[in-house]
């Protein structure tokens, strides 16, 4: 098979699972359909970091900032009453039924406009130095969080009362609003992997691999860095108003540190560079959250065995992350195969 | 002396690191197509003087002018642009990737299209056809498919040099092409070497002297960041200070 061919079946693959899973939750219960619209909402957060940890090698420690600027933003904007224009837009919004239309603006510009500046300050730094300017800089975003209770309502957060309609569609069931989740993730998927497979999204990959070198090759490496950093800005951001939606309520841990090194560890775990590894991430880490909470007091035990078991396995491979591992698994079977026959 | 176009010309370049004349008040002119060959032992500044030529150093002082531009300024994306290439003397590709895709990182490097992010690399016809033509022209086309960490170190530094092509660079800075090889691959390195296109002007850095006897027409020598003396290669090749060098301490 030639890479292209194999790029066309992991293709198809992904898309049937997600058909499956379409077809499938309809007939799970409540609590089921929940927990998968809260993945998926978290495989966005995931890929968008995978833009940067994954494709151009930058480890960011502060990627809830994006997620979490852009979750408080709509939830202010659907919320504070006080603030006449930024309300009375979008009750005229929601009343014509585009009001998420309205929160996507502006969750994800102000996303955007924190990237823009945050990035301008961390890009230049490397390696741990990256890692702990993201880090402050998504401190700031929680101080502000935190304190800025005129605004953020402190440590209280933000309790939305409701989502808006998509067209006059109501998504307050879990069951539409699960459609619409998958909808905009399926949508984020693609176009991340359009980036990633255009000239630019290789750019990143000729970074992550050899900065000094794509340098001498005539690229300016500063701007491409900036640009996705920009971009996995851009998508926590969607991300984040697909958190407000979702959980109808905004606090500080939102924007938390653990936020941040929660979405690093997704893409870790799952297989950088791979898109499809850090949503397996996510559904891991969210499934046993959520699930094994309820049978196991101390379930980050099972996590941390998981991460342990992982990191040993891709060592041992000389790969990253499950998907990795499955993928070294089964071309040495398939190998083992191929001798025999 | 009849004068060419200069292609490459440093002023009085220095590079102090502390209290180190790393490079030192070095002054050095690079004609159209001129083959110019760096000597010196190790520690004389001879990388180091590449960074400063390429930008990916600061200079302390002096000027580095490129077809009697002043780039002493410019980031090394710049002097890219302009016509300006490099080759590593520790090999540096890109390890995971396969020859055929670092090669294609180098064909779009100063092409606009680099940039475009909303459609896919295969939509770009002419950038595969300019890799297939620098391949096919180094032998490379039946490898292409290899991961760079797999070829042999010899091809490694073969394909050091094609990335550097790829840009059809108008002055070129080969940093020990020949560093770790075979004496039968050095001397396939000379030879290819020489069958480059007599209009790029090369800048070499070589400790192995059949090599840069044979390519270069003039030879620089450096001695502790000094530019000790220069000239024609027949007359380097008999100074007795470059003899005591290179011969007697070794």
């Amino acid at each position: 098979m030639t890479g292209s061919e194999i790029e066309r079946r992991r293709i198809m693959i992904v898309m049937g699972v997600f058909a499956a899973l379409a077809l499938i939750t309809p007939f799970l219960d409540l609590f089921l359909q929940s927990l998968v619209t809260e993945i998926l909402v978290f495989g966005i957060l995931a890929m968008s970091l995978d833009i940067l940890l994954g494709f151009t090698g930058l480890a960011s420690l502060g990627h809830a900032a994006y997620f979490g600027v852009a979750s408080y933003a709509s939830a202010i904007i659907m919320t504070k009453q006080s603030w006449t224009v930024t309300y009375a837009i979008f009750t005229w919004t929601d009343s014509s039924g585009l009001g998420l239309f309205y929160l996507f603006i502006i969750g994800v510009l102000v996303a955007v406009a924190f990237a823009v500046l945050f990035g301008f300050l961390a890009i230049r730094a490397k390696d741990v130095y990256f890692l702990m300017i993201t880090l402050s800089l998504a401190m700031v975003v929680w101080g502000l969080a935190y304190r800025w209770s005129a605004v953020t309502e402190g440590d209280n957060g933000i309790i939305v009362p409701g989502r808006p309609s998509l067209f006059g569609i109501s998504l307050e069931e879990g069951l539409p609003f699960f459609y619409f989740t998958l909808a905009v993730f399926l949508l984020c998927l693609g176009v991340i992997y359009l980036i990633t497979r255009s000239p630019f999204g290789r750019t990143l990959v000729g970074i992550r691999e050899r900065e000094e070198r794509m340098e001498m090759l005539g690229y300016n490496i500063w701007l491409h860095k900036y640009l996705a950093f920009i971009i996995a800005g851009t998508f926590s951001g969607v991300a984040g108003v697909m958190w407000t939606l979702y959980n109808l309520f905004v606090s500080p841990p939102d924007v938390e540190l653990i936020t941040s090194a929660e979405a690093l560890f997704m893409v870790a775990l799952g297989g950088p560079a791979t898109l499809i590894g850090p949503v397996i991430g996510a559904a891991i880490i969210r499934s046993l959250q959520q699930l094994a909470s309820i049978y196991v007091e101390r379930w980050p035990l099972i996590l941390g065995s998981i991460y342990i078991i992982t990191i040993m396995l891709s060592r041992l491979y000389g790969v990253d992350g499950i998907l990795g591992i499955a993928n070294k698994l089964r071309s040495s079977s398939a190998a083992a195969d191929n001798s025999e026959g | 002396m009849a004068e060419t176009e200069t292609a490459l010309e440093l002023k009085s370049v220095t590079k102090q690191f502390g209290g180190l004349m790393a490079v030192n008040d070095v002054t050095l002119r690079l004609g159209q197509g001129e083959r110019r060959g760096i000597l010196g032992p190790n520690g004389a500044g001879k990388t180091t003087l590449f960074h400063l030529i390429t930008g990916v150093l600061p200079l302390t002082s002096g000027e580095v002018l490129m077809y009697g531009q002043d780039v002493s300024d410019w980031k090394t994306h710049r002097r890219v642009a302009m016509g300006m290439a490099r080759t590593f003397q520790i090999t540096s590709l890109f390890p995971r990737l396969s020859v055929m895709d670092n090669v294609i990182l180098a064909v779009q490097g100063l092409r606009k299209m680099k940039m475009v992010m909303w459609r896919p690399l295969s939509s770009f016809p002419e950038v595969f056809e300019k890799t297939e033509q620098l391949l096919t022209q180094a032998g490379f086309w039946e490898l292409k498919d290899t991961e760079v960490r797999n070829l042999s170190h010899g091809e490694q530094r073969q394909l050091e040099i094609v990335l550097a092509l790829a840009s059809d660079p108008k002055v070129l800075l080969l940093d020990e092409p020949s560093a770790g090889l075979a004496t039968g691959e050095s001397r396939e390195m000379a030879d290819f070497l020489k069958s480059l296109d007599p209009n790029i002007s090369i800048l070499i850095i070589e400790h192995d002297l059949d090599v840069i006897f044979e390519v270069a027409s003039h030879i620089s020598v450096l001695h502790y960041g000094e530019l000790l003396t220069d000239g024609p290669a027949d007359q380097i090749r008999n100074d007795p200070r470059v003899q005591e060098i290179y011969l007697g301490k070794g």
